[in-house]
């Protein structure tokens, strides 16, 4: 398991003090430290578990709670268009295809900018600005989501309906992406709303990543006459690429999961629109805005459902960033690369 | 080339050098520029809520209860209330099971156990806090048959119980080990030494965690829709649904009323600072402390 760096205690001090330990233990032995010890080394324990439960449990429960549209709908559950509470007929295929969507624009949007970012901070910004500017882009990853919402309907939103989308249907409306009328609020409106809170995470992730690239490689570089610009895409980058990738990855993990805020601006329409201006939901939305209302069991357990497909995707999400960051963290990229 | 001052090359590697060199401008400028453009937005984003939250706040807006549709005035006196309230429950619960989880990791956290209890920390922290609603709604608000505070607080500990655990250890490998061996070598238990020895030395740290994730909490407002679900009026018994902030600026932001959505952004303004404070304190509590926590997330 890759964890180890994280989280383990670093070797050299740990092995002294269990070293210590055993040596203080056979010495003195005394009976009711051990006991207390080994009531404590419990009670620790148990909390640490209690993340394994957690999660564990957060599974479970999906998974029972889902059973009746599991069990009602089966696969189709994922690719059906239809989502209708009065027929009671379900399919998850908008909110699937709201979530692709919102997470595509945010992606497109947030990655270059986060990135330019990271690479400003660690490379180019005279010293002593590095900090306070690292510090107004974690401010940005402070805001609430629900603020960002209520900023995305009377700010974004109005923007978008009266310069931006106007604009872009006028150069490329012949492409049915950019096709259709300017509501303002929509797909586009919920990527451009996940693309500002998920810069946050591109960049600290990036410039951790960046970090990690070894000095030697820098001067190596700049030795052989290289620019600043070439140090950065010919030494930089690529050593750390993997690490960047999981940075984006990690970021998709948290757009897919963003609720509130989206919630507010994406017009919450179960059809599924071509355009990027059309109104839509995502897999966070519905639940956000159905589950409290959702009163027959069947309803409930399909939105449960929803949040079980959530839940998987982030996870898998999660555990490819982890592994790919790991890797440039640990500093065996080198091998590899 | 002239212009550059460089020594002359045979011309086609001064051309080269050129258009290195400005390629290396265009790129540098772009990555300032991107930057700029970032902070501009923060900026803009920030100076919106301060302006728009500032017009429309007031004295009532912190000591009155909320008026029904179409009475203008009125607060969020019950929401603030409430708000504090789901903190300090789910304070009850992530704090302890945090700090305490953290100190396994740190302390006898070399085996496969404490390797997948951290592995699933960031399996946990990258759970969508929407899905930890549905998972409070069936654990709490099932059996209860209600929405309560409870339901609330025991969502926002479980949010908060991977942010404070990853602080924890972060903080406590940073504790010297002579410390440790000092205090065993004095006599001390394992327990007394992590308990009167370390932890104390560690205290800075640990109140930064523990307030980033208040500060990260104070503001969620998905895991609550269905479990704190949200009150007109006050509440004071912790197996009721109550108000919370969040959930207040969410009503008001897409109701169609002026002064509702005037309220909403004297909320946010209210739920920025706090949190801005908060993560600012926590910021000062580790330069304090004098010692790098290094990536919070």
């Amino acid at each position: 398991m890759a964890a180890t760096t994280e989280y383990g205690p670093r070797g050299s001090d740990v092995t002294l003090t269990e070293a210590a330990r055993d040596v203080l233990r056979r010495a003195v032995g005394s009976r009711t430290g051990t006991a207390g010890d080994v009531g404590f080394r419990v009670l620790t324990l148990l909390c640490a578990l209690a993340i394994l439960a957690v999660v564990l449990g957060v599974a479970v429960v999906l998974v029972l709670q889902s059973g009746l549209s599991l069990h009602t709908f089966g696969w189709s559950f994922l690719v059906n268009r239809t989502w209708d509470p009065v027929a009671k007929k379900f399919g998850a295929l908008p909110f699937i295809y709201g979530s692709v969507v919102t997470s595509a624009v945010a992606l497109i949007l947030a990655t270059p900018l986060g990135l330019a970012v990271a690479l400003y901070l660690t490379e180019a910004a005279p010293r002593p600005l590095r900090a306070p500017l690292a510090f107004g882009a974690e401010l940005l990853a402070a805001i609430p989501s629900v603020v960002y919402g209520l900023w995305g309907i009377f700010v974004l939103v109005p923007v978008l309906r009266s310069v931006v989308e106007p604009a872009l249907g006028h150069v490329l409306g012949f492409l049915p992406v950019f096709s259709g009328p300017a509501y303002g609020v929509g797909l586009l409106a919920g990527g451009c709303i996940i693309a500002i809170m998920i810069v946050p995470t591109i960049i600290a992730i990036s410039r951790d990543v960046i970090a990690a690239v070894p000095q030697a490689q820098r001067e190596a570089a700049y030795a052989l006459g290289a620019t600043r610009w070439e140090v950065i895409s010919g030494a930089v980058l690529p050593f750390g690429a993997s690490g960047i990738i999981g940075a984006v990855v990690l970021a998709l993990g948290r757009a897919i999961g963003e609720t509130m805020a989206v919630t507010m601006v994406i017009g919450n329409n179960h059809d599924i629109s071509a355009s990027v201006f059309g109104l839509g939901d995502t897999l966070a939305s519905v639940i956000a805005n159905e589950f409290a209302e959702a009163a027959d069991r069947l309803y409930l357990s399909t939105l449960v459902e929803v949040g079980l497909v959530l839940f998987g995707v982030t996870i898998i999400l999660n555990i490819i960033a982890r592994l790919l960051v790991w890797r440039v963290a640990r500093g065996n990229v080198g091998a590899t690369v | 080339m002239s212009t550059l001052g460089v020594a002359a090359p045979p011309r086609p590697a001064g051309v080269r050098l050129l258009r290195r060199r400005l390629l290396d401008r265009v790129m540098s400028a772009l990555l300032l520029i991107v930057t700029v453009l970032l902070l501009l937005l923060l900026a803009v984003i920030v100076g919106y809520i301060v302006v728009r939250g500032a017009s429309a706040i007031n004295f009532d807006f912190f000591v009155q209860l909320p008026k029904p549709v179409g009475a203008v005035g009125g607060g969020v006196a019950n929401a603030l209330l409430g708000t504090v309230e789901l903190i300090l429950l789910a304070s009850c619960l992530g704090v302890p099971i945090g700090i305490l989880g953290g100190v396994y990791l740190a302390e006898f956290g070399d085996n496969p156990v404490a390797d997948l209890v951290s592995f699933m920390a960031d399996v946990l922290a990258g759970i969508p806090s929407i899905v930890i609603g549905i998972f409070a709604y069936a654990v709490v608000v099932i059996p209860m048959h209600r929405f309560s505070a409870l339901a609330g607080g025991f969502a926002l500990g479980i949010l908060m119980v991977p942010i404070i655990m990853r602080t924890s250890v972060g903080i406590l490998r940073l504790v010297p080990a002579t410390l440790r061996e000092a205090s065993l070598a004095l006599g001390a238990s394992e327990r007394a030494t992590i308990l009167r020895v370390v932890l104390p030395a560690a205290t800075g740290g640990i109140v930064t965690g523990v307030m980033l994730a208040i500060a990260r909490v104070a503001g969620e407002t998905a895991p609550l829709l269905f479990t704190a679900f949200g009150n007109e009026y006050w509440q004071f018994s912790v197996d009721k649904a109550t108000a919370a902030l969040p959930l207040q600026i969410f009503q008001y932001a897409i109701s169609p009323y002026a002064d509702w959505q005037a309220k909403a952004w004297a909320g946010s303004l209210v739920l920025i600072v706090l949190v801005v404070l908060t993560s600012l304190m926590a910021r000062l509590a580790t330069r304090n402390a004098s010692v790098g926590l290094g990536r919070q997330r």
